[in-house]
């Protein structure tokens, strides 16, 4: 039972003959805290992405707005919103308008469901993963819409490219995830978390690398950025934004980060369990964690082209996912209940045979056509 | 069920985050696939060959400079050779080897920037740049010791160079050079073996050995190609019979190639600049010409090898104090001719990396 369940209960007792009224405010308390939490993570984890970048790349970044420049973001935030909002001529005016609201709306959906102590923020969904994926995979809409509805060459290339890539990347990710539940019983985040008494990125190393890998191509970070490659198509899908609306969509893309490292932390890596500390505190540095690596990954590697990066999705994540999950299933069947390290090593095992049989056999080349 | 497609046009360019400049390219794609390419050249032509004739001989060098600004005092060398030779200008040793130093440190400056830009367009966020920088702005110092400048140097004299180093020159010179072998090994760590770096490298973009000669190409983008032929070896002008170096010679003639005998040339390059510094002698630094230079009437072809390529002038001279017709031969140009031919059937991502591996600096270009 969440906190705003317990609210809503309470209401209703104190409030005889105003059941909405029981309704509505607990939801309106959530909904602002929710983006109230999001909000903050996201300039949060701007903030730590400009320091760290700056890091790697030798430089010292942001660092005159404030102590530490920790109040670059909200400065940044201000010169965008203050900026003029442009609209192609020829662009379909109405799905412009709206395509930034179906990229970020559904980031604050999925938090609806991610636990951060013994319930979830709204509702501890017995699908909540389910939940997940499906509402993860709206914002591919918006990004279509918005990059059909700028009229413009670069953002139809990143349409396309969207497509592909965020269609693909379901796949392994979905796979992974079974292997997950398969070892939870439960398609409950809360129930995810309380099964991990081992994290199950030590279960599963190989699920977790799937998962990972698939996250970083859902929300379009390195090496996986084709939708916004800067370098061949200027700004992708939002080359004809600007103000208000290009905000929304950094926000989403933000929004798109914490929830992916959340949703990690969450499902691999045993979510807010930890000692002393209090839970949301636990959440968060695992959350940081992750926002870390993705971080490291982005300032060092470069970029896949698109057919490698379709190639790679279906004939090396699919078929890992697909052999893990069978691996997983078999586990559950024959090893008897309470060794887990036999099975951490047998994973482990697999996992390593698995990559390097791969990293053999499946090339990333080719790609010229005919023409 | 066979869905009617279309190809259509894009324009990349003239403002673009890498087409380094301000070059533009048609480009007539199917979905990503690259159909045809037309580049359109000559947003920043400042008549520079027209310039030079208004101008006496020691006024042009200062326009060479706004040739290829990432290696102006290349440039610089490549026309006071020309006019040296047209007049007959003997050149101190000493200076002759200043200009060696200056040449091979440009070169490494030069392809410390091919190189940062190659990856960065390969989409590794800038990090190799910022890398490359670190090293380029420790060159940049030097070239502040040597003439006061960062960025357009005129350093150059008919006859020499315009003046002597600082004392605190050589020993930073000295340092750097002991340094940079450690550094080029930091930047093969970062990148040079992943996996990403090679599949998006490897095989792409190929020149083949008969069309590179037959374009004229030269430099890193010729050696790539498995064409033995660097200038400094096969026609050397100035000094460099005296030093002892090797030229880094590809096989494929793929972008990885290129970007490999870059990194090949700037380890040869630190050679030469060991080798240079040894040898340096005491002396003048600019012979004894006069202000207005007058070479007797006739013309002559000099030719260098610049970082980027066979670097030439043609000047024509009526014995007046300015050229008659300077034409300037930019190896970029003429490299750049081969990239329709090299992206054809690859897709918009390869055309990037591809042009990046070109490595061109569009002063040169459209002059």
């Amino acid at each position: 039972m969440t906190l705003l369940e317990q609210f809503h209960i309470w209401l209703k007792a104190i409030w005889p003959g105003f059941e909405w009224a029981a309704y509505l405010v607990p939801a309106l308390v959530g909904i602002i805290i929710i983006i109230a939490f999001i909000l903050i993570m996201v300039i949060v984890f701007i903030y730590i992405e400009r320091r760290l970048l700056a890091r790697f790349q030798i430089r010292l970044g942001p660092n005159r707005f404030g102590p530490e420049g920790i109040f670059q973001p909200i400065a940044t935030a201000l010169k965008v919103l203050l900026k003029e909002d442009v609209v192609p001529d020829r662009a379909d005016k109405v799905i412009h308008f709206i395509a930034p609201l179906i990229v970020f709306i559904p980031i604050m959906l999925i938090f609806a469901v991610i636990p951060i102590h013994e319930g979830a923020i709204f509702t501890d969904l017995n699908v909540g993963i389910v939940y997940v994926v499906a509402i993860s995979s709206i914002s591919t809409v918006g990004i279509f819409m918005a990059a059909w509805a700028s009229n413009n060459k670069y953002a139809l290339i990143a349409a396309m490219r969207t497509i592909g890539q965020m269609i693909s990347y379901e796949f392994p990710i979905v796979l992974s995830i079974l292997g997950v539940v398969l070892l939870a019983g439960s398609l409950s985040l809360n129930q995810i978390v309380a099964a991990q008494d081992i994290p199950f990125f030590l279960m599963q190393p190989l699920g977790f690398a799937i998962f990972f890998i698939g996250a970083l191509a859902e929300m379009n970070r390195c090496p996986f950025d084709l939708l916004e490659a800067d370098s061949e198509i200027v700004a992708g899908y939002h080359t004809e934004y600007s103000g208000m609306k290009f905000a929304m969509f950094y926000l989403g893309e933000y929004g798109h980060t914490v929830v992916h490292s959340a949703i990690i932390a969450t499902i691999f890596l045993s979510g807010w369990r930890g000692p002393v500390l209090p839970p949301i505190i636990w959440l968060l540095i695992k959350m940081i964690i992750v926002f870390f690596v993705i971080v490291w990954i982005r300032s060092t590697i470069p970029r896949l082209r698109v057919d490698q990066l379709m190639s790679f999705a279906w004939k090396g994540l699919l078929p890992m996912a697909i052999i893990n999950l069978f691996l997983v299933a078999v586990e559950k069947l024959w090893l008897p209940a309470g060794m887990p390290w036999l099975m951490i090593v047998i994973n482990f095992i697999f996992a390593g045979i698995l990559i390097l049989l791969w990293s053999r056999l499946f090339t990333l080349g080719g790609g010229k056509v005919e023409v | 069920m066979v869905i009617k497609t279309q190809p259509f046009i894009l324009n990349m360019g003239p403002q673009h985050p890498s087409t380094h400049g301000v070059f533009r390219m048609r480009v007539t794609l199917d979905g990503e696939v690259i159909v045809d390419l037309e580049p359109v050249l000559g947003y920043l032509h400042r008549g520079i060959e027209k310039l030079a004739e208004g101008r006496t001989y020691t006024q042009v060098i200062p326009l060479t400079d706004r040739l290829d600004y990432v290696t102006s005092m290349t440039n610089n060398l490549a026309y006071v050779l020309a006019v040296e030779k047209l007049a007959g200008i003997k050149v101190p040793e000493r200076a002759e080897y200043l200009r060696i130093i200056i040449a091979e440190m440009m070169r490494i400056s030069s392809h410390l920037m091919g190189i940062g830009f190659f990856l960065n367009d390969m989409g590794a966020m800038m990090t190799p740049v910022l890398y490359m920088w670190r090293e380029r702005e420790k060159l940049v110092d030097l070239f502040e010791m040597v003439c006061g400048q960062r960025l357009l140097y005129n350093y150059m004299r008919i006859g020499g160079v315009s003046h002597d180093i600082p004392e605190e020159f050589l020993p930073a010179l000295k340092k750097f050079i002991a340094e940079m072998p450690k550094f080029i090994d930091e930047y093969n760590q970062l990148l040079a073996g992943n996996e990403i770096l090679l599949a998006r490298s490897k095989g792409v973009g190929i020149l083949p050995r008969d069309l590179a000669i037959n374009i004229g190409a030269s430099g890193p983008v010729l050696r790539a190609s498995g064409v033995n032929w660097d200038i400094r070896k096969a026609d050397p002008y100035s000094i460099y019979d005296r030093f002892d170096f090797d030229v880094p010679v590809g096989s494929a003639g793929d972008c990885y190639d290129r970007y490999w005998i870059k990194i090949l040339e700037m380890r040869q390059s630190l050679r030469i600049l060991e080798q240079a510094i040894a040898q340096l002698p005491e002396g003048e630094v600019c012979a004894n010409v006069p202000a207005l230079v007058r070479p007797p009437v006739g013309e002559v072809y000099m030719r260098i090898e610049a970082p980027k390529g066979e670097l030439g002038f043609y000047i024509v001279s009526d014995n007046s104090i300015a050229p008659y017709r300077c034409h300037i031969r930019p190896p970029e140009l003429i490299n750049l001719t081969a990239l329709r031919d090299m992206v054809i059937g690859w897709k918009v991502a390869d055309l990037i990396l591809t042009f990046g591996s070109i490595d061109i600096c569009m002063g040169e270009i459209d002059r």
